[in-house]
């Protein structure tokens, strides 16, 4: 099916939405045919509206024994057609990691919405965090691709679910949507258009549903019930599915173009956003809400006629290498404030070039704009 | 009749990967004849297995869709398919580890919510492909790579199990009888509802082997001469059940 445009379900016009809210309404726009999760905090809401909102427009919402199998029917779900989400936090990201590298390497489109709260382990259940991002990228085991986005407003939780969606089906991979807790659980007005640009995975009858010979790298996605007498399988395979378990070459081969799927396609997958970078000589690298801080602060330094800029990135994985080595070859100095240890600043250190300084808050609550002044003013 | 039904199989597909002597292929050859007698349409089946040897009973063999899937998720899996397209004929097949050790959780949960699923669980009392460890059907004091004192623990009753959560059909027979495991599986087919069938099978290779339990024909001799019908067991003591193999139905909502 490709590239399409369809109505929006949502009336178009002006929502007083929390986060949460938006997620699901972002699930019904893209036509999402299949929800499966578990509560946990601070997800759940988005849970329960789906579930009420599911009911009406014929879509299946599941609430399943747990997270492994949420994900795991979620990929059930997807080769059977429907286009598929779970919703989960931090408890239930770490359980679902085994099915995520599942439906990497089975190339299984899925959104898996991970509402970001303080860590590690049970850690601070209402509070915010954004300590997962590793974790998205290297979760599971082995080597796998996925793209994970970082949304900073209410709107871009709607919007960037609808993009998660356009994504996985594009891509035939999963798709991490990095909310936060502070973002889920804040009420903003939005804006629904009237139409949505949705993509819908391609068939092709016959096609090899694991291996292409287009320079995308993305094969045709086929589905259950049509007498394909498809063979989908976790384990390494030929491009139509036979297990090939000691190939090295076969193996080496899948796993390459696994990745070059995404890395190749980075232009049209990453998204950021530039701020102020014209004159420049200071950059704050952020994503999510810490990004909303750290443009009210760089807006009030400014004010001082102090030359800082913002980049803020909308996709994590894949990471914006040459934007990060561009940025890093105009600036004297990048500052990455992160709600974590210290995890993005580490891939900046590894593409730019100037000197780059961490600030970690793991306190559970949002990076105040005064502290990113602090910061900026102690450069 | 063999033959015939080498049109279930997929094409190109020569020998199977099974040890010589392991019931779970004598297993295959019986799932293959119900779905013959039933004449199903195999474009309208979908095959989700786990990881194990039973799990390669469908993949790659049958000639349908197949989803071979994570150690223990299976019925979570078929969930998924299962309710976005309800057309789709879903059959679990999978080993008693995959079904009810690491997949316990997901198993009563299936039973309880009645989805229309079809679960085949090959018993062989430990997992094949890992080597012969014990498993939550061993039987007490049998020998495995990690028990080799013998089992300490008891086995699980699978059928008991699945029959307490919910599920409308449970049968128990073993790969040695034939005829009735066939019509059980032909039985569960049909059902609407969470239907399952254990298939008690004998690993030789693992299993066998550290129990002292002889060639493979002196294995399905010995599950053999254990069988017994529930309606007979239901005479005996405990004492006089000790390590035998109860079969039969013992839950038919139709019926
Ligand atoms: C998460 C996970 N843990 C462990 C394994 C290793 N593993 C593969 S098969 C198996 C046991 C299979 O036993 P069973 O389901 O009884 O099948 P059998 O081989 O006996 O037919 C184990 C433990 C795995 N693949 N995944
Ligand atoms: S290990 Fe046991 S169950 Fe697995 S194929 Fe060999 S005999 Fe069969
Ligand atoms: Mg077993």
């Amino acid at each position: 099916m490709g590239r399409h445009e369809l109505k929006s379900i949502l009336p178009a016009g002006s929502y007083y939405f929390s986060g949460d809210e938006a997620v699901a309404e972002g699930a019904i726009a893209a036509r999402c045919g299949y929800c499966a999760g578990y509560p946990i905090t601070p997800a759940t809401e988005t849970l329960e509206r789906i579930s009420v909102r599911f009911e009406k427009i014929g879509a299946v919402f599941m609430q399943m024994e747990d997270e492994i199998a949420s994900i795991c029917s979620c990929i059930g779900a997807s080769w059977a057609g429907a286009k598929a989400m779970t919703i989960t936090s931090g408890p239930g990201f770490s359980l679902m990691q085994e099915g995520i590298g599942y439906a990497s390497f089975t190339e299984t489109p899925v959104v898996i919405v991970n509402t970001q709260r303080s860590g590690p382990s049970t850690g601070q259940a209402t509070r915010v965090g954004s300590g997962d991002i590793m974790q998205a990228k290297w979760g599971s085991h082995g080597d796998s691709q996925n793209i994970a986005l970082s949304p900073w407003s209410v709107q871009e939780l709607y919007d960037q679910t609808i993009r998660a969606f356009n994504l996985a089906e594009r891509y035939r991979v999963p798709v991490l949507l990095m909310a936060e807790e502070a973002t889920a659980h804040l009420r903003e007005r939005i804006q629904v258009s009237e139409k949505v640009v949705l993509f819908h995975r391609e068939k092709k009858a016959g096609a090899p549903p694991f291996g292409t010979r287009e320079n995308d790298g993305v094969p045709p996605m086929p589905v259950f019930g049509e007498g394909e007498k498809l063979l989908v399988t976790g384990s390494t395979h030929d491009e139509f599915g036979v297990r090939r378990i000691t190939d090295p070459v076969l193996q080496e081969k899948l796993v390459h173009r696994l990745h070059d799927k995404i890395r190749n396609n980075r232009r049209d997958i990453i998204q950021y956003e530039n701020h102020y970078l014209e004159d420049a000589t200071i950059a704050v690298v952020c994503y999510g809400f810490t990004a909303r801080s750290s443009l009210f602060a760089v807006e009030r330094l400014r004010d001082e006629g102090k030359k800082i800029g913002v980049v803020r990135l909308k996709t994590l994985w894949p990471f914006p290498e040459e934007l990060i080595s561009n940025i890093g070859a105009k600036m004297k100095k990048i500052l990455v404030p992160e709600m974590n240890m210290g995890q993005v600043v580490g891939e900046v250190m590894k593409y730019a070039c100037c000197e780059v300084i961490p600030y970690s808050q793991a306190n559970g609550e949002i990076i105040s704009p005064d502290t990113i002044i602090e910061q900026l003013r102690r450069l | 009749m063999v033959r015939e039904l080498e049109q279930y199989l997929r094409p190109g597909i020569g020998i199977t990967t099974f040890c010589p002597g392991c019931g779970e292929a004598i297993l295959m050859g019986l799932i293959l004849r119900a779905i013959d007698e039933l004449q199903l349409n195999m474009d309208e089946m979908l095959f989700v297995s786990g990881i194990g040897c039973a799990a390669w009973i469908p993949s790659p063999y049958f000639n349908a869709d197949t989803l071979h899937t994570l150690h223990g998720r299976t019925i979570a899996f078929a969930t998924g398919a299962k309710l976005v397209n309800p057309k789709l004929n879903v059959v679990v097949i999978s080993g008693d580890g995959d079904l009810s050790d690491i997949g316990g959780n997901h198993l009563i949960h299936g039973a309880r919510r009645n989805i229309d699923l079809t679960v085949i669980c090959a018993n062989n009392m430990n997992y094949g492909m890992t080597g012969g460890q014990v498993c939550s059907t061993t039987p007490l004091g049998a020998i495995t790579m990690t028990t080799h004192q013998g089992n300490p623990y008891r086995p699980f009753d699978l059928c008991r199990l699945v029959k307490a959560a919910g599920a409308v059909y449970v049968a128990r027979y073993a790969v040695t009888q034939p005829f009735a495991l066939i019509k059980s599986l032909k039985k569960a087919l049909q059902t609407t509802g969470f239907s399952f069938v254990e298939a008690v099978t004998p690993c030789p290779v693992q299993f066998g082997r550290r129990n002292n339990l002889g060639s493979p024909a002196d294995m399905l001799k010995d599950i053999m001469s254990r069988c017994i019908m529930k309606d007979q067991a239901e005479k005996l003591s405990p004492e006089e059940l000790k390590d035998r193999i109860i079969t039969g139905v013992f839950r038919d909502e139709a019926d």
